[in-house]
Protein backbone atom coordinates (compact mmCIF):
# COMPACT_ATOMS: atom_id res chain seq x y z
CA UNK A 1 0.00 0.00 0.00
CA UNK A 2 2.49 2.53 -1.19
CA UNK A 3 1.42 5.95 -2.72
CA UNK A 4 2.73 7.73 -5.66
CA UNK A 5 1.86 11.03 -4.79
CA UNK A 6 2.12 14.28 -6.70
CA UNK A 7 1.19 16.34 -3.63
CA UNK A 8 2.45 15.05 -0.88
CA UNK A 9 5.98 13.98 -1.53
CA UNK A 10 8.86 12.51 0.65
CA UNK A 11 10.25 15.84 1.16
CA UNK A 12 7.41 17.63 2.29
CA UNK A 13 6.10 14.59 4.24
CA UNK A 14 9.80 14.76 5.87
CA UNK A 15 9.48 18.64 6.75
CA UNK A 16 5.88 17.89 7.85
CA UNK A 17 7.41 15.39 10.51
CA UNK A 18 10.65 16.94 11.07
CA UNK A 19 10.37 20.65 10.35
CA UNK A 20 13.56 22.77 10.09
CA UNK A 21 14.16 26.04 11.55
CA UNK A 22 11.17 25.16 13.99
CA UNK A 23 11.05 27.58 17.07
CA UNK A 24 10.61 31.11 18.00
CA UNK A 25 13.40 33.99 18.05
CA UNK A 26 13.44 36.24 20.68
CA UNK A 27 16.58 37.72 18.65
CA UNK A 28 14.05 38.70 15.53
CA UNK A 29 14.62 42.16 14.35
CA UNK A 30 11.49 40.84 11.90
CA UNK A 31 8.32 38.75 12.63
CA UNK A 32 4.60 38.66 11.38
CA UNK A 33 1.92 36.46 12.58
CA UNK A 34 -0.12 34.42 9.71
CA UNK A 35 -3.30 33.15 10.25
CA UNK A 36 -5.86 31.04 7.43
CA UNK A 37 -9.22 31.26 8.85
CA UNK A 38 -10.46 29.06 6.84
CA UNK A 39 -8.59 26.11 8.07
CA UNK A 40 -7.05 27.39 10.98
CA UNK A 41 -3.23 27.76 10.23
CA UNK A 42 -1.58 29.99 11.87
CA UNK A 43 2.19 30.56 12.18
CA UNK A 44 4.95 33.55 13.04
CA UNK A 45 7.47 33.79 11.03
CA UNK A 46 10.58 35.39 12.35
CA UNK A 47 13.83 37.35 10.25
CA UNK A 48 17.05 38.10 12.17
CA UNK A 49 18.13 40.59 9.11
CA UNK A 50 21.76 42.79 9.52
CA UNK A 51 22.53 45.66 8.19
CA UNK A 52 23.60 44.64 4.75
CA UNK A 53 20.26 43.63 3.86
CA UNK A 54 21.07 40.00 4.82
CA UNK A 55 18.85 37.64 6.33
CA UNK A 56 20.88 35.32 8.72
CA UNK A 57 18.28 33.64 10.49
CA UNK A 58 15.07 32.73 9.70
CA UNK A 59 12.62 30.35 11.61
CA UNK A 60 8.84 29.84 12.25
CA UNK A 61 6.79 28.81 15.07
CA UNK A 62 2.52 27.15 14.68
CA UNK A 63 0.58 25.21 13.65
CA UNK A 64 -0.98 23.57 11.21
CA UNK A 65 -1.45 21.30 7.99
CA UNK A 66 1.43 19.68 6.55
CA UNK A 67 1.49 21.89 3.39
CA UNK A 68 1.44 25.06 5.52
CA UNK A 69 4.08 23.59 7.95
CA UNK A 70 6.28 21.85 4.98
CA UNK A 71 6.39 24.52 3.26
CA UNK A 72 7.33 27.04 6.10
CA UNK A 73 10.14 24.67 6.77
CA UNK A 74 11.62 24.86 3.44
CA UNK A 75 11.12 28.11 2.96
CA UNK A 76 13.28 29.17 6.34
CA UNK A 77 15.87 26.67 4.89
CA UNK A 78 16.24 28.41 1.61
CA UNK A 79 15.60 32.74 2.81
CA UNK A 80 18.97 31.84 5.10
CA UNK A 81 21.76 34.10 3.78
CA UNK A 82 19.60 36.00 1.06
CA UNK A 83 19.55 39.83 0.49
CA UNK A 84 16.07 41.18 0.78
CA UNK A 85 16.29 41.45 -2.85
CA UNK A 86 16.59 37.99 -3.31
CA UNK A 87 14.14 37.18 -1.06
CA UNK A 88 11.37 39.62 -2.81
CA UNK A 89 12.23 37.67 -6.26
CA UNK A 90 11.91 34.56 -5.06
CA UNK A 91 8.80 34.90 -3.06
CA UNK A 92 7.09 36.42 -6.36
CA UNK A 93 8.52 33.58 -8.12
CA UNK A 94 6.70 31.11 -5.95
CA UNK A 95 3.53 32.70 -5.57
CA UNK A 96 3.08 32.61 -9.31
CA UNK A 97 4.29 29.32 -9.49
CA UNK A 98 1.52 28.05 -6.88
CA UNK A 99 -0.88 30.11 -9.21
CA UNK A 100 -0.37 28.29 -11.98
CA UNK A 101 0.98 31.39 -13.81
CA UNK A 102 4.54 30.54 -13.93
CA UNK A 103 5.96 26.61 -14.79
CA UNK A 104 9.37 25.94 -13.19
CA UNK A 105 10.15 23.15 -15.59
CA UNK A 106 9.51 25.68 -19.21
CA UNK A 107 10.42 29.09 -17.43
CA UNK A 108 13.67 30.03 -15.74
CA UNK A 109 13.38 30.60 -12.09
CA UNK A 110 15.70 30.70 -8.46
CA UNK A 111 13.35 28.85 -6.91
CA UNK A 112 15.44 25.63 -5.76
CA UNK A 113 14.13 22.60 -4.81
CA UNK A 114 11.42 25.08 -3.75
CA UNK A 115 9.83 24.27 -7.36
CA UNK A 116 8.50 20.75 -5.75
CA UNK A 117 5.29 22.56 -4.95
CA UNK A 118 4.55 22.96 -8.39
CA UNK A 119 1.79 20.52 -8.23
CA UNK A 120 0.20 22.60 -5.48
CA UNK A 121 -1.80 24.22 -8.57
CA UNK A 122 -3.99 21.41 -8.93
CA UNK A 123 -5.33 21.29 -5.55
CA UNK A 124 -6.48 24.85 -5.57
CA UNK A 125 -8.26 24.98 -2.21
CA UNK A 126 -4.39 24.20 -0.70
CA UNK A 127 -3.13 26.92 -2.53
CA UNK A 128 -3.01 29.50 0.52
CA UNK A 129 -1.57 26.59 2.63
CA UNK A 130 1.58 26.26 0.87
CA UNK A 131 1.84 30.12 0.94
CA UNK A 132 0.80 31.07 4.01
CA UNK A 133 4.20 31.42 5.77
CA UNK A 134 5.66 33.61 2.00
CA UNK A 135 2.90 35.92 3.02
CA UNK A 136 3.64 36.45 6.74
CA UNK A 137 7.45 36.39 5.76
CA UNK A 138 6.77 39.51 3.30
CA UNK A 139 4.63 40.77 6.11
CA UNK A 140 7.53 40.74 8.30
CA UNK A 141 9.56 42.40 6.11
CA UNK A 142 7.02 45.24 5.72
CA UNK A 143 6.51 45.22 9.62
CA UNK A 144 3.43 44.22 9.66
CA UNK A 145 2.39 42.19 12.84
CA UNK A 146 -0.54 40.29 11.31
CA UNK A 147 -1.13 38.60 7.40
CA UNK A 148 -4.21 36.61 6.65
CA UNK A 149 -4.81 35.14 3.80
CA UNK A 150 -8.61 36.63 4.02
CA UNK B 1 -17.81 -6.72 5.21
CA UNK B 2 -17.04 -9.96 7.36
CA UNK B 3 -19.25 -12.83 6.61
CA UNK B 4 -19.75 -13.31 10.49
CA UNK B 5 -20.43 -9.61 11.38
CA UNK B 6 -23.89 -9.85 13.00
CA UNK B 7 -24.32 -5.84 12.56
CA UNK B 8 -23.42 -5.21 8.95
CA UNK B 9 -25.04 -8.49 7.70
CA UNK B 10 -28.73 -7.12 9.10
CA UNK B 11 -29.98 -6.89 5.86
CA UNK B 12 -30.79 -2.86 5.22
CA UNK B 13 -34.70 -2.54 5.17
CA UNK B 14 -34.54 -2.03 1.47
CA UNK B 15 -32.33 -2.45 -2.14
CA UNK B 16 -29.46 0.17 -1.56
CA UNK B 17 -28.39 -0.59 -4.67
CA UNK B 18 -31.54 0.16 -6.37
CA UNK B 19 -31.73 3.43 -4.34
CA UNK B 20 -28.38 3.74 -5.74
CA UNK B 21 -28.67 3.65 -9.43
CA UNK B 22 -31.97 6.68 -8.60
CA UNK B 23 -28.76 8.96 -7.91
CA UNK B 24 -26.98 9.45 -11.61
CA UNK B 25 -24.31 11.55 -9.52
CA UNK B 26 -23.06 8.48 -7.45
CA UNK B 27 -22.21 6.16 -10.30
CA UNK B 28 -18.68 8.28 -11.44
CA UNK B 29 -15.29 7.35 -10.57
CA UNK B 30 -13.51 10.63 -8.83
CA UNK B 31 -9.46 10.35 -9.29
CA UNK B 32 -9.90 6.69 -10.66
CA UNK B 33 -11.91 5.35 -8.01
CA UNK B 34 -15.62 4.99 -7.40
CA UNK B 35 -16.78 8.23 -5.94
CA UNK B 36 -17.66 7.39 -2.43
CA UNK B 37 -19.88 10.63 -0.78
CA UNK B 38 -19.73 11.28 2.65
CA UNK B 39 -20.44 14.80 2.63
CA UNK B 40 -24.07 14.37 3.15
CA UNK B 41 -24.47 17.18 5.92
CA UNK B 42 -23.14 19.76 3.61
CA UNK B 43 -25.48 18.70 0.94
CA UNK B 44 -27.47 15.83 -0.62
CA UNK B 45 -27.32 13.92 -4.32
CA UNK B 46 -30.10 14.67 -6.01
CA UNK B 47 -32.31 11.56 -7.29
CA UNK B 48 -32.98 11.08 -10.86
CA UNK B 49 -36.54 11.71 -10.80
CA UNK B 50 -36.12 15.06 -8.78
CA UNK B 51 -33.86 15.97 -11.79
CA UNK B 52 -36.58 15.10 -14.29
CA UNK B 53 -38.72 17.09 -12.23
CA UNK B 54 -37.23 20.39 -12.04
CA UNK B 55 -36.26 19.76 -16.38
CA UNK B 56 -39.92 18.92 -16.78
CA UNK B 57 -41.86 22.07 -15.05
CA UNK B 58 -39.37 24.16 -16.37
CA UNK B 59 -39.86 22.37 -20.26
CA UNK B 60 -43.87 22.35 -19.91
CA UNK B 61 -45.19 24.22 -16.81
CA UNK B 62 -43.11 27.18 -15.69
CA UNK B 63 -45.33 30.31 -14.86
CA UNK B 64 -45.00 32.65 -12.55
CA UNK B 65 -46.87 32.17 -8.97
CA UNK B 66 -49.88 33.86 -7.22
CA UNK B 67 -49.85 36.42 -10.01
CA UNK B 68 -50.92 35.71 -13.34
CA UNK B 69 -54.47 35.03 -14.57
CA UNK B 70 -53.61 32.73 -17.58
CA UNK B 71 -53.48 29.27 -17.68
CA UNK B 72 -49.63 28.41 -17.16
CA UNK B 73 -49.71 30.76 -13.90
CA UNK B 74 -52.89 28.98 -12.12
CA UNK B 75 -51.32 25.44 -12.58
CA UNK B 76 -47.42 26.51 -11.59
CA UNK B 77 -49.77 28.38 -8.27
CA UNK B 78 -51.60 25.21 -7.55
CA UNK B 79 -48.53 23.08 -7.87
CA UNK B 80 -46.33 25.34 -5.61
CA UNK B 81 -49.36 25.41 -2.76
CA UNK B 82 -48.68 21.94 -3.18
CA UNK B 83 -45.94 21.53 -2.29
CA UNK B 84 -46.73 23.61 0.90
CA UNK B 85 -49.18 21.38 2.00
CA UNK B 86 -46.56 18.61 1.02
CA UNK B 87 -43.80 20.07 3.44
CA UNK B 88 -47.05 20.98 6.18
CA UNK B 89 -47.85 16.93 6.20
CA UNK B 90 -44.24 16.34 6.46
CA UNK B 91 -43.91 18.34 9.36
CA UNK B 92 -47.14 17.54 11.33
CA UNK B 93 -47.92 20.99 10.65
CA UNK B 94 -52.15 22.01 11.42
CA UNK B 95 -52.04 24.15 8.29
CA UNK B 96 -50.03 24.57 5.46
CA UNK B 97 -50.07 28.42 6.44
CA UNK B 98 -47.83 28.06 8.90
CA UNK B 99 -45.13 26.86 6.20
CA UNK B 100 -43.05 29.65 4.46
CA UNK B 101 -40.84 29.30 1.61
CA UNK B 102 -37.28 30.79 2.11
CA UNK B 103 -33.95 30.17 0.61
CA UNK B 104 -32.60 27.86 3.12
CA UNK B 105 -32.78 27.31 7.13
CA UNK B 106 -29.57 30.76 7.00
CA UNK B 107 -33.00 32.24 5.66
CA UNK B 108 -35.25 31.33 7.84
CA UNK B 109 -33.72 31.84 10.85
CA UNK B 110 -32.14 35.28 10.05
CA UNK B 111 -36.26 36.01 9.31
CA UNK B 112 -36.91 34.69 12.68
CA UNK B 113 -34.15 37.00 14.54
CA UNK B 114 -35.29 39.70 12.46
CA UNK B 115 -38.91 39.60 12.41
CA UNK B 116 -39.76 37.89 15.99
CA UNK B 117 -36.51 40.16 16.86
CA UNK B 118 -37.91 43.20 16.31
CA UNK B 119 -41.21 42.42 17.86
CA UNK B 120 -40.70 41.13 21.14
CA UNK B 121 -37.18 41.47 22.30
CA UNK B 122 -36.27 44.03 24.54
CA UNK B 123 -33.08 45.74 26.10
CA UNK B 124 -32.01 43.39 29.09
CA UNK B 125 -33.52 40.09 27.69
CA UNK B 126 -32.40 36.85 26.79
CA UNK B 127 -31.54 34.60 23.51
CA UNK B 128 -30.67 30.71 24.59
CA UNK B 129 -28.39 28.93 21.81
CA UNK B 130 -26.16 26.25 22.74
CA UNK B 131 -22.39 25.42 22.34
CA UNK B 132 -23.06 22.91 18.94
CA UNK B 133 -24.89 25.67 16.87
CA UNK B 134 -23.82 26.01 13.20
CA UNK B 135 -22.82 29.56 12.64
CA UNK B 136 -26.15 30.26 11.00
CA UNK B 137 -28.20 29.83 13.89
CA UNK B 138 -25.16 31.65 16.27
CA UNK B 139 -24.76 35.15 14.30
CA UNK B 140 -28.21 36.42 13.57
CA UNK B 141 -28.80 36.00 17.72
CA UNK B 142 -25.61 38.01 18.11
CA UNK B 143 -26.80 40.50 16.07
CA UNK B 144 -29.56 40.53 17.56
CA UNK B 145 -28.47 40.85 20.64
CA UNK B 146 -26.16 43.97 19.83
CA UNK B 147 -29.25 45.41 18.05
CA UNK B 148 -31.60 45.34 21.28
CA UNK B 149 -28.74 45.67 24.24
CA UNK B 150 -30.00 41.69 25.19
CA UNK B 151 -28.24 38.81 26.23
CA UNK B 152 -26.81 35.90 24.35
CA UNK B 153 -26.96 32.55 26.67
CA UNK B 154 -25.25 29.72 25.69
CA UNK B 155 -26.34 25.63 26.89
CA UNK B 156 -22.82 24.17 27.29
CA UNK B 157 -22.57 20.62 26.28
CA UNK B 158 -20.33 18.07 28.09
CA UNK B 159 -17.80 16.17 26.31
CA UNK B 160 -19.77 13.70 24.47
CA UNK B 161 -21.34 16.78 22.53
CA UNK B 162 -24.87 16.65 24.26
CA UNK B 163 -26.39 19.48 26.07
CA UNK B 164 -26.40 19.72 29.58
CA UNK B 165 -29.76 20.35 30.99
CA UNK B 166 -29.19 20.88 34.09
CA UNK B 167 -27.34 24.20 33.00
CA UNK B 168 -29.86 24.63 30.54
CA UNK B 169 -32.48 24.99 33.19
CA UNK B 170 -30.66 27.04 35.13
CA UNK B 171 -30.67 29.56 31.82
CA UNK B 172 -33.84 29.90 31.79
CA UNK B 173 -35.02 33.07 33.32
CA UNK B 174 -38.31 35.52 32.97
CA UNK B 175 -36.41 37.44 30.39
CA UNK B 176 -35.34 34.38 28.28
CA UNK B 177 -37.75 35.44 24.57
CA UNK B 178 -36.42 32.38 22.81
CA UNK B 179 -34.22 29.00 23.10
CA UNK B 180 -32.63 28.54 19.56
CA UNK B 181 -31.32 25.15 19.26
CA UNK B 182 -30.60 22.11 16.24
CA UNK B 183 -32.22 19.32 16.30
CA UNK B 184 -29.28 17.49 14.70
CA UNK B 185 -25.35 19.26 15.26
CA UNK B 186 -23.86 19.30 11.90
CA UNK B 187 -20.25 19.23 13.27
CA UNK B 188 -20.94 16.21 16.04
CA UNK B 189 -24.21 14.50 14.98
CA UNK B 190 -25.79 15.14 18.20
CA UNK B 191 -29.78 14.42 18.15
CA UNK B 192 -30.94 16.99 20.59
CA UNK B 193 -33.49 16.25 23.11
CA UNK B 194 -35.53 19.18 21.20
CA UNK B 195 -39.66 17.80 22.41
CA UNK B 196 -38.09 18.30 26.33
CA UNK B 197 -36.00 21.74 25.44
CA UNK B 198 -39.45 23.36 24.03
CA UNK B 199 -41.03 22.31 27.55
CA UNK B 200 -38.92 23.95 29.66
CA UNK B 201 -38.43 26.92 27.35
CA UNK B 202 -42.48 27.26 27.27
CA UNK B 203 -42.75 26.46 31.23
CA UNK B 204 -40.61 29.47 31.83
CA UNK B 205 -42.35 31.78 28.94
CA UNK B 206 -40.03 31.52 25.93
CA UNK B 207 -40.61 30.84 22.31
CA UNK B 208 -38.38 27.99 20.80
CA UNK B 209 -36.72 27.75 17.32
CA UNK B 210 -35.15 24.90 16.08
CA UNK B 211 -32.27 24.20 13.48
CA UNK B 212 -33.82 21.83 11.32
CA UNK B 213 -31.05 21.66 8.40
CA UNK B 214 -29.89 18.36 9.48
CA UNK B 215 -32.82 16.75 10.54
CA UNK B 216 -35.56 16.55 7.89
CA UNK B 217 -33.79 13.92 5.72
CA UNK B 218 -33.23 11.21 8.20
CA UNK B 219 -36.21 11.45 11.12
CA UNK B 220 -40.23 11.64 10.91
CA UNK B 221 -41.35 15.16 12.36
CA UNK B 222 -44.17 16.01 14.27
CA UNK B 223 -43.90 19.60 15.46
CA UNK B 224 -46.95 19.90 17.29
CA UNK B 225 -45.98 17.02 19.05
CA UNK B 226 -42.36 18.66 19.72
CA UNK B 227 -44.57 22.10 20.10
CA UNK B 228 -41.67 24.26 19.02
CA UNK B 229 -42.81 28.19 17.80
CA UNK B 230 -40.18 27.31 14.57
CA UNK B 231 -38.56 25.25 13.24
CA UNK B 232 -36.33 25.30 10.04
CA UNK B 233 -34.96 23.57 6.80
CA UNK B 234 -32.76 23.43 3.89
CA UNK B 235 -34.07 21.47 0.93
CA UNK B 236 -30.93 21.07 -0.77
CA UNK B 237 -30.20 18.54 2.54
CA UNK B 238 -33.07 16.83 1.82
CA UNK B 239 -32.51 15.54 -1.73
CA UNK B 240 -33.99 19.11 -3.16
CA UNK B 241 -32.21 21.36 -5.48
CA UNK B 242 -30.19 24.13 -3.75
CA UNK B 243 -32.05 27.64 -3.10
CA UNK B 244 -35.04 26.80 -1.43
CA UNK B 245 -35.71 25.58 2.22
CA UNK B 246 -38.36 27.03 4.54
CA UNK B 247 -39.95 28.01 8.34
CA UNK B 248 -42.66 26.37 9.68
CA UNK B 249 -43.91 29.04 12.30
CA UNK B 250 -47.49 28.77 14.66
CA UNK B 251 -49.66 30.87 12.99
CA UNK B 252 -50.45 32.89 16.00
CA UNK B 253 -46.94 33.79 16.17
CA UNK B 254 -46.35 34.41 12.38
CA UNK B 255 -49.12 36.84 12.63
CA UNK B 256 -48.10 39.05 15.35
CA UNK B 257 -44.41 39.24 13.40
CA UNK B 258 -43.81 42.10 11.08
CA UNK B 259 -42.21 41.55 7.63
CA UNK B 260 -38.52 40.98 7.16
CA UNK B 261 -37.92 41.68 3.23
CA UNK B 262 -40.36 44.06 1.77
CA UNK B 263 -41.52 44.41 -1.55
CA UNK B 264 -44.10 42.64 -4.01
CA UNK B 265 -46.85 39.96 -3.23
CA UNK B 266 -46.19 40.65 0.44
CA UNK B 267 -48.94 43.19 0.65
CA UNK B 268 -52.73 43.51 1.09
CA UNK B 269 -52.63 47.39 -0.24
CA UNK B 270 -50.00 49.58 -1.02
CA UNK B 271 -50.56 53.56 -1.22
CA UNK B 272 -47.87 56.21 -1.02
CA UNK B 273 -48.58 56.74 2.55
CA UNK B 274 -48.95 53.33 3.81
CA UNK B 275 -48.73 49.72 3.34
CA UNK B 276 -51.10 46.68 5.11
CA UNK B 277 -49.14 43.69 4.88
CA UNK B 278 -50.53 40.76 3.90
CA UNK B 279 -51.37 37.35 6.48
CA UNK B 280 -49.14 34.85 6.56
CA UNK B 281 -47.13 32.87 4.47
CA UNK B 282 -47.58 35.58 1.72
CA UNK B 283 -46.12 38.12 4.47
CA UNK B 284 -42.76 36.88 4.36
CA UNK B 285 -42.54 35.77 0.91
CA UNK B 286 -41.75 39.16 -0.71
CA UNK B 287 -40.85 38.56 -4.90
CA UNK B 288 -41.00 35.88 -7.02
CA UNK B 289 -39.65 32.60 -4.86
CA UNK B 290 -37.37 30.05 -6.36
CA UNK B 291 -40.52 27.78 -8.29
CA UNK B 292 -39.16 25.67 -9.57
CA UNK B 293 -36.90 24.79 -6.76
CA UNK B 294 -40.42 23.75 -5.00
CA UNK B 295 -41.72 21.91 -7.89
CA UNK B 296 -38.21 20.20 -6.81
CA UNK B 297 -38.74 19.80 -3.43
CA UNK B 298 -42.27 18.58 -3.69
CA UNK B 299 -41.03 15.77 -5.49
CA UNK B 300 -37.56 14.77 -3.16
CA UNK B 301 -40.62 14.93 0.05
CA UNK B 302 -42.42 12.13 -2.33
CA UNK B 303 -39.61 10.15 -3.09
CA UNK B 304 -38.50 9.94 0.83
CA UNK B 305 -41.75 9.28 2.24
CA UNK B 306 -42.14 6.44 -0.41
CA UNK B 307 -38.93 4.88 1.17
CA UNK B 308 -39.93 5.82 4.05
CA UNK B 309 -38.56 7.45 6.88
CA UNK B 310 -38.44 4.63 9.40
CA UNK B 311 -36.33 2.52 7.29
CA UNK B 312 -33.97 5.73 6.38
CA UNK B 313 -33.62 6.15 10.41
CA UNK B 314 -33.22 2.37 10.88
CA UNK B 315 -30.83 2.11 8.29
CA UNK B 316 -29.01 5.28 8.64
CA UNK B 317 -28.12 4.30 12.47
CA UNK B 318 -26.89 0.93 11.46
CA UNK B 319 -24.14 2.72 9.52
CA UNK B 320 -23.61 4.68 12.03
CA UNK B 321 -22.53 1.74 14.01
CA UNK B 322 -20.92 0.52 11.41
CA UNK B 323 -18.85 3.54 10.81
CA UNK B 324 -18.30 4.60 14.14
CA UNK B 325 -16.82 0.88 14.83
CA UNK B 326 -14.21 0.93 12.08
CA UNK B 327 -13.11 4.11 12.59
CA UNK B 328 -13.09 3.11 16.36
CA UNK B 329 -10.22 0.78 15.55
CA UNK B 330 -8.03 2.58 14.07
CA UNK B 331 -5.25 3.34 16.54
CA UNK B 332 -4.83 7.55 16.70
CA UNK B 333 -8.16 8.11 15.62
CA UNK B 334 -10.73 9.98 18.18
CA UNK B 335 -14.25 10.11 17.39
CA UNK B 336 -15.20 13.91 18.28
CA UNK B 337 -19.20 13.80 19.18
CA UNK B 338 -19.90 10.37 20.86
CA UNK B 339 -23.79 11.01 21.83
CA UNK B 340 -26.21 8.32 22.78
CA UNK B 341 -28.56 10.32 20.51
CA UNK B 342 -26.60 10.53 17.16
CA UNK B 343 -27.10 10.89 13.54
CA UNK B 344 -24.78 9.29 10.86
CA UNK B 345 -22.22 12.22 11.17
CA UNK B 346 -18.66 10.78 11.79
CA UNK B 347 -16.19 13.70 13.58
CA UNK B 348 -12.63 12.48 13.85
CA UNK B 349 -9.20 13.60 14.54
CA UNK B 350 -6.43 11.83 13.61
CA UNK B 351 -3.42 12.70 15.48
CA UNK B 352 -0.71 12.88 13.22
CA UNK B 353 -2.55 14.42 10.38
CA UNK B 354 -4.32 17.67 9.87
CA UNK B 355 -7.88 17.52 8.45
CA UNK B 356 -7.46 19.35 5.62
CA UNK B 357 -4.28 16.87 4.13
CA UNK B 358 -6.96 14.01 5.63
CA UNK B 359 -9.79 15.42 3.20
CA UNK B 360 -7.30 15.88 0.47
CA UNK B 361 -5.84 12.41 0.77
CA UNK B 362 -9.52 10.80 1.24
CA UNK B 363 -10.77 12.37 -2.03
CA UNK B 364 -7.32 10.61 -3.88
CA UNK B 365 -9.17 7.84 -3.30
CA UNK B 366 -12.37 8.92 -4.56
CA UNK B 367 -13.86 10.03 -0.96
CA UNK B 368 -15.73 13.29 -0.36
CA UNK B 369 -15.45 14.27 2.83
CA UNK B 370 -15.30 17.65 4.71
CA UNK B 371 -12.26 19.25 6.53
CA UNK B 372 -12.77 22.39 8.56
CA UNK B 373 -14.42 23.96 11.06
CA UNK B 374 -18.07 23.10 9.64
CA UNK B 375 -19.22 26.67 10.34
CA UNK B 376 -19.23 25.88 14.16
CA UNK B 377 -15.91 27.14 15.50
CA UNK B 378 -17.43 27.79 19.04
CA UNK B 379 -18.40 23.96 18.90
CA UNK B 380 -14.58 23.06 17.83
CA UNK B 381 -12.99 25.79 20.18
CA UNK B 382 -15.12 23.79 23.11
CA UNK B 383 -13.57 20.10 21.57
CA UNK B 384 -9.57 22.17 21.82
CA UNK B 385 -9.27 21.55 18.08
CA UNK B 386 -9.44 23.83 15.43
CA UNK B 387 -10.93 21.03 13.27
CA UNK B 388 -12.19 17.98 11.99
CA UNK B 389 -12.54 15.18 9.65
CA UNK B 390 -16.39 14.87 8.83
CA UNK B 391 -17.73 12.20 7.15
CA UNK B 392 -21.82 11.71 7.12
CA UNK B 393 -23.56 9.08 5.51
CA UNK B 394 -27.23 9.45 4.04
CA UNK B 395 -29.21 5.75 2.98
CA UNK B 396 -27.34 6.08 -0.48
CA UNK B 397 -24.23 5.03 1.19
CA UNK B 398 -23.00 1.38 2.00
CA UNK B 399 -21.44 -0.56 4.35
CA UNK B 400 -18.95 -0.61 2.03
CA UNK B 401 -18.00 2.40 1.59
CA UNK B 402 -17.16 3.03 5.07
CA UNK B 403 -14.78 0.39 4.62
CA UNK B 404 -13.38 2.04 2.18
CA UNK B 405 -13.17 5.26 4.56
CA UNK B 406 -11.25 2.95 7.06
CA UNK B 407 -8.69 1.86 4.40
CA UNK B 408 -8.06 5.14 3.23
CA UNK B 409 -7.70 6.45 6.61
CA UNK B 410 -4.64 4.02 7.53
CA UNK B 411 -3.46 4.33 4.39
CA UNK B 412 -2.88 8.41 5.49
CA UNK B 413 -1.93 7.62 8.69
CA UNK B 414 0.96 4.55 6.92
CA UNK B 415 1.99 7.95 4.51
CA UNK B 416 2.82 10.50 7.37
CA UNK B 417 4.14 8.12 9.54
Amino acid sequence: MSYDNELYQQVILDHNRKPRNFREMPEATHSCHGFNPLCGDDYTVYLKINDDDVIEEVSFMGSGCAISKASSSLMTGFLKGKNIDETKLVFDEFHRMVLGEMDPETQEHHLGKLALFKGIREFPSRIKCASLSWHSMMGALAKSENVTTE
Amino acid sequence: MPESDTLTTAKPPFDVDKIRADFPVLSQKVNGKPLVYLDNAATTQKPRRVIDKVQQFDSEEYGTVRRGSYKLSEQATRMFEDVRQKVADLFGAADKKEIIFTSGTTQAINLVAHSFGKQFVKEGDEIIISNIEHHANTVPWQVLCEEKGAHLKVIPVNDRGELIMEEYEKLLSPRTRMVAVNHISNALGTINPVKEIARLAHAAGAKVLIDGAQSTAHMKLDVQDLDCDFYTFSGHKMYAPSGVGGLYGKYDLLKEMPPYVTGGDMIRQVTLEKTLYADPPARFEAGTPPITQVMGLGEAIDYLQEIGFDKIAEYEHALLEYGTRVLSEIDGLTIIGTAAHKASILSFNIDVIHPHDMVTLLDQDGISARGGHHCAQPTMKRFQVTATTRASASFYNKFEELDALAASVRRAIKLFS
